[in-house]
């Protein structure tokens, strides 16, 4: 083994969840194909509503399917990193955390790298197909500013989501039951910024384009790539302040996980 | 004080939920109330009382779990709460009801997640993985899942796990729940080597009183939340005036040995073959009433009962309360 650096106790970790995914083949198979469906299932739903109306909040179905690509690639890219803090319930209950505790490794550190979601693959594969139709099929004037779009949106995108996940995470510590309520932050989050936003009512486009940013993970990049107007209140140029968005919702996430933590009232026993 | 390991001042921890129903009261639920107390290097300290006295609560607070309500606490002279990860690198703690192994790799693999973990350098993380293994006979498990490990097994692999990076303090939850008598046995065995050997300070909860006998110089009976005994394991039967137990076995059949000074009988088999006597040891000793049981029969062998601590417990909670 080389030195040790700071990577060095994650990396053990991470092989040993990969291996350990390795050792059930069937589940893992099966898995795979849950999510391959889940995210053929929500594109066969846009397919179905473009075929009655042709436009929706500004967006034809071609805007839409690169709408959806950059939308579900961000949030499955998060699900895969960061997914499984949804299941800090099961550890609280299990004791895990406790154990977690006492090792002299950050906390979020140490969940986030307790699983890695590789089931998650397919439903990336999903949306990179619809990425890539979407970019194939609109009429857009390629140049350096869509790439460089394309790549905030994916990166900054995936940052908004994990954060989000790390939120939904940290109220766990206070409701240990409710992943009921904070699923809805994370997979509505999810449903929301696959929509064009100019659709919501004005305070809900307020409430996902600036307090649980969503809208800068697909729907303004999308505009900004397309060359489209935004609707009121939601402005094109925005699009580019999509790492503004991840550091406020980081902060938030960060705020509110130091605060689960000083709230932790143990495992019991 | 400066070498206390462990130190307490007025540390309180209170606990509040909701009551049943929507506007219901707040209830507060005081675990720990005020408790103080301080810990030597070297030492070996059994804390014990009933379920729901505040051990668990305590522990918490000493390994940065729980944030303590109020008052302060010291591990190793570090905040346990602020500098969590620094204390991590410095104490060892086995909870015995739940697992920091991972489940589902063999049991080697653990050891070399932990090692990475504690950033053991490859060579240390070897020898000390061979030292613990060697010594806690865990050498034909090392390739087994740890979800296929028998109880005994895995609280040996979980102490194994919470020693690998050699803590100047290790924290024992209920090491020994469970367990068969001679894994017990093994277990205090390895861990008074443990601290013999390298000074390692030892603090366990138990309900066994057999692990305060063999493995503590001191003990601290917690109960509702405070300090109601602080001391040695003697004393604290002394002070409770706990009864020890003279068994004799005798050459003949004898009638029922009543009438010895300071000694009741409590117990005679096999025609008065074996009786027991119990005595105050404030009031006499085990050799004044063997001396007057042998001026009535002829006495073959003799062993001396120490007093069971649960029910000296019990009546530390009974003169407190």
């Amino acid at each position: 083994m080389a030195e040790t650096t700071w990577a060095t106790p994650y990396r053990a970790i991470l092989a040993s969840r990969l291996r350990a995914q390795r050792a059930y083949r069937t589940g893992f198979a099966l898995d795979l194909t849950s999510s391959l469906l889940i995210g053929v299932t929500e594109l066969a739903e846009i397919w179905i509503i473009f075929h009655n109306v042709r436009v929706l909040g500004g967006l034809d179905f071609h805007a839409i399917l690169l709408l959806f690509g950059l939308s579900n690639l961000a949030f499955s890219a998060a699900d895969l990193l960061v997914g499984h803090l949804d299941t800090l319930p099961t550890y609280i209950r299990a004791g895990t955390v406790d154990a977690f505790y006492v090792r002299p490794l950050p906390l979020l550190a140490q969940l986030v790298t307790s699983e890695i979601s590789l089931r998650r693959l397919t439903r990336i594969a999903v949306a990179l197909v619809a990425l890539g139709f979407g970019l194939a099929l609109n009429d857009m004037a390629w140049g350096p500013a869509p790439v460089a779009m394309l790549v905030i949106a994916a990166v900054f995108g995936t940052a908004i989501f994990a954060a989000l996940f790390t939120c939904a995470a940290a109220l766990q510590f206070f409701l240990v039951n409710g992943s009921e309520l904070t699923n809805s932050f994370t997979y509505g989050g999810s449903y929301a910024s696959s929509q064009p936003a100019s659709v919501f009512p004005t305070p809900l486009k307020l409430v996902f384009g600036y307090l649980v940013p969503v809208a800068f993970t697909a729907y303004l990049s999308t505009l900004a790539i397309l060359g489209l107007p935004g609707p009121a209140g939601l402005p094109t140029w925005l699009a580019w302040l999509t790492p503004l968005a991840a550091v406020w919702v980081w902060l938030l996430a960060a705020l509110l996980w130091r605060w689960g933590t000083r709230h932790y009232q143990g495992g019991g026993g | 004080m400066t070498d206390a390991i462990v130190s307490l001042q007025d540390l309180t921890r209170v606990f509040r939920r909701r009551g049943k129903g929507w506007r219901a009261e707040r209830m507060e639920l005081v675990a720990v109330d005020a408790m103080s107390f301080a810990i030597e290097a070297g030492a070996s300290v059994g804390y014990i009382g009933a379920n729901g006295a505040g051990k668990s609560t305590t522990i918490k607070m000493l390994t940065g779990i729980l944030v303590p309500s109020s008052g302060t606490v010291r591990t190793c002279g570090l905040d346990p709460v602020r500098e969590r990860r620094a204390l991590a690198r410095r104490i060892g703690v086995v909870f015995g009801q739940r697992s920091q192994l991972w489940w589902d790799l063999p049991l080697r693999e653990s050891f070399a997640i932990l090692a990475a973990i504690h950033r053991l350098g490859a060579g240390e993380a070897a020898a000390r993985t061979r030292e613990l293994v060697e010594q806690l006979e865990m050498g034909d498990t090392l390739d087994t899942p740890v979800r296929q490990l028998s109880l005994g097994q895995r609280m040996r692999a979980e102490i194994a796990a919470a020693l690998l990076h050699s803590p100047e303090l290790l924290i024992l939850d209920e090491p020994t729940i469970g367990l068969d008598v001679l894994s017990k046995q093994r277990l205090r065995e390895f861990l008074r080597h443990e601290r013999a050997s390298r000074g390692t300070t030892l603090l366990l909860t138990t309900h066994d009183m057999g692990d305060v006998e063999r493995l503590c110089d001191r003990v601290l009976v917690v109960d509702r939340g405070r300090l109601a005994y602080d001391g040695t394991l003697p004393g604290l039967a002394a002070t409770v005036g706990a009864q020890r137990v003279l068994v004799v076995d005798l050459a003949d059949p004898t009638p029922e040995l009543h009438g010895i000074p300071g000694a009741t009988l409590i117990s005679s088999e096999g025609d008065g073959m074996r009786q027991r006597l119990s005595f105050d040891a404030e009031v006499t000793t085990a050799a004044e009433v063997l001396t007057a049981v042998s001026t009535q029969a002829a006495v073959r062998d003799l062993s001396v009962e120490e007093p069971d601590i649960e029910d000296v417990v019990r009546r530390i909670y009974q003169t407190t309360r």
